[in-house]
């Protein structure tokens, strides 16, 4: 099982941070933000107030025209340190008296302004008319520092600060403990999962309780759990079951193959005895009583004589048959055409009275049993060179081809051929598709072609047509 | 010289026939015939109906495999235990093809393994060659040689 690279745990903890952190942060801004409003607007209020008393207080100096009076009354604001400076105008607007007393230029506007207030840089500025029964006398500048707004700025955010980690700090306390409430049956069932695919041990339990749908999930896991363990169980009843049968089978098979055997064995040894009596006596009896039988006697003697022999040729032949599907088969490289090669010069010495023409073609290499695959090339060589007979010109081919992972081995002969409406009986036991006095033989040749060819995992077929020659195929696996 | 042939047959018919065969060649005067295994090792051994017969082994033992009481490869199996017929030569004739037996055969030290042909006439050569090679060609081992020297 893949372990995960961030655990659940983390996860889950590192999500609450987030959302708790982000919400913090967002409603410290706004608090501070609001705060700054607020504490601006206050401290715009406190200089004007304080600037309409020290206005009510220098109409008399401003009526009088009396500079002595006006400083005096603006000296006053020595008490209050955030004072920078302030200016007195008269009706015309020309400086009438400063705080302090000598003030450096371009502090204080040589002529008055506009009534109202602006913060500049890092000061706050008002202007407030000199007035008293409703008649104007002059103007008031006052100009104040920021420093209070300042400090306040830097006391909110580090409050702001402190509380968002003190926040976090609880946060990250309280997200670990829901935390481990949450995630502990998930990670439960993950340990159960990962013991399941690991030992593949399907009696473990989450045993993991809880209404939430991790509950849901860890009882369909439980569930599920109990259903494979089941499921389990049932095959491996279902094999041993299986695996007893085979054993029976497999006995029976060996006891019926023992059976053949000794069936073959009775055969092989009984029955041929009885023939050779039968062709022994009727030769002794053709010798004794040879001066009193006619020619028709003499012909049914022999007819028994050759029943006997023929007779006990299918049964030589019989035996080979079921010899050849039950004798071990070795495996070894075996070179077709070295084979092909030896079975011809073997078959010439046959054919030594006729025209045959032997065209073999390369023959590949293959994995099986040599005398079998001589078997094989035997019969299919020889039947070719039989049925070829009435050919003035036999002409007998080998010749190999690899067609779908499969090597296809071809005998292609110019002789009788068949019929190809029977070309299904024609690898039969004991199946013949011409007469014994056109061609001798008991048909086991192509039944062995054919048990051979398909233990070592290949196919036989043939093509032909009757006058017009036939060739044989057999392929075997590459 | 002809050397005495023991064969080992429990078929009537097969005995005719064999017999027949070595008369149409001219050597069956030295034929014995016994009818199982067990009568065999009696011959050998001079022991039973052979207590005291004349003649020391046989030149070649022609022996049948399917036999009652004592069958073929049990007489040869005893008969290669046996210090004093272990090099006397046998010859399995038999019906049978089958592989085993020719194996356990020659396991067991057979000389030769022939298969009775089904025709007369092949058999009758058959039989000829064998008479001729074991019973006139071949050199059997000296008497002295299959005896433990006598104290």
């Amino acid at each position: 099982m893949r372990v995960p690279r961030t655990t659940i745990r983390r996860k889950l903890v590192t999500a609450m941070m987030l959302t708790s952190t982000t919400v913090l942060l967002l409603v410290g801004a706004v608090f501070v933000a609001h705060d700054v409003v607020s504490f601006r607007r206050f401290i715009v209020q406190t200089l004007v107030t304080r600037a309409d008393i020290l206005a009510a207080n220098s109409t008399a100096a401003l009526a009088f025209r009396n500079p002595e009076d006006a400083s005096q009354v603006l000296d006053a604001l020595k008490t209050d340190p955030r004072m920078i400076a302030a200016a007195l105008y008269d009706q015309q607007g020309l400086l009438f008296a400063t705080y302090p007393l000598s003030v450096s230029p371009g502090v204080v506007p040589s002529a008055s302004g506009p009534i109202g207030h602006r913060f500049e840089k890092s000061d706050l500025v008002v202007s407030r008319p000199v007035v008293e029964d409703g008649r104007r006398l002059g103007t008031l500048y006052l100009k104040s520092d920021l420093q209070e707004l300042d400090n306040r700025l830097r006391v909110g955010a580090v409050v702001v600060l402190l509380a968002v980690f003190g926040s976090i700090a609880v946060a990250f306390a309280l997200s670990t403990w829901l935390q481990r409430r949450i995630a502990q049956p998930i990670l439960a069932l993950a340990g159960v999962a990962k013991s399941v695919s690991e030992r593949k041990d399907f009696s473990v339990r989450s045993k993991a309780a809880g209404d939430d749908e991790v509950g849901v999930l860890a009882g369909a896991f439980d569930e599920m759990l109990s259903e494979i363990q089941q499921r389990d169980r049932e095959i491996r009843l279902l094999n041993a079951d299986l695996e007893r049968r085979v054993v029976a089978r497999t006995a029976e098979l060996e006891a019926a193959n023992k059976e053949l055997e000794a069936f073959s064995y009775s055969v092989s040894h009984d029955l041929r005895a009885p023939l050779r009596h039968i062709d022994g006596f009727v030769d002794l009896l053709a010798k004794h009583a040879a001066p009193s039988l006619d020619e028709k006697g003499r012909r049914q003697l022999a007819t028994i004589s050759a029943a006997a022999r023929r007779m006990g040729a299918l049964i030589d032949d019989l035996l080979v048959f079921s010899r050849m599907g039950r004798s071990e088969m070795s495996k070894t490289s075996v070179d077709l055409s070295a084979l092909a090669k030896e079975v011809v010069q073997d078959l010439r010495g046959d054919a030594k009275d006729r025209c045959v023409e032997w065209k073999l073609g390369q023959l590949p290499t293959v994995q099986g049993d040599p005398s079998m695959l001589r078997l094989v090339l035997t019969n299919l060589l020889s039947n070719a060179l039989k049925y070829s007979g009435p050919k003035k010109e036999a002409r007998i081919e080998v010749g190999a081809n690899s067609q779908n992972g499969e090597l296809i081995i071809s005998v292609r002969d110019n002789g009788v051929g068949f019929d190809p409406a029977y070309s299904h009986k024609l690898f039969g036991v004991f199946q013949r598709l011409h007469g014994m006095n056109e061609f001798e033989g008991t048909g086991i040749g192509l039944a062995n072609v054919r048990r051979i060819v398909s233990r070592h995992g290949g196919r036989t077929w043939a093509e032909g047509a009757i006058n017009e020659g036939a060739t044989f195929y057999f392929s075997l696996p590459k | 010289m002809l050397k005495r042939i023991l064969l080992a047959e429990d078929n009537e018919n097969d005995v005719e026939l064999t017999l027949t065969a070595l008369v149409e060649n001219n050597l069956a005067n030295e034929v014995v015939v016994v009818r199982d295994g067990a009568e065999a090792w009696d011959f050998l051994r001079r022991e039973g109906t052979f207590t005291g017969r004349n003649g020391g082994n046989p030149a070649v033992v022609l022996l049948d495999l399917k036999m009652p009481k004592v069958d073929g490869l049990e007489l040869l199996r005893r008969m290669r235990q046996d210090v004093r017929f272990r090099t006397v030569p046998v010859v399995v004739l038999t019906s049978s093809r089958e592989e085993s037996d020719i194996i356990q055969s020659y396991q067991l030290g057979v000389n030769a393994f022939v298969v009775k042909p089904v025709a007369f006439k092949e058999f009758v050569g058959a039989v000829k060659n064998l008479g001729l090679f074991w019973a006139v060609l071949n050199e059997p081992p000296p008497d002295r040689l299959q005896s433990p020297s006598p104290v």
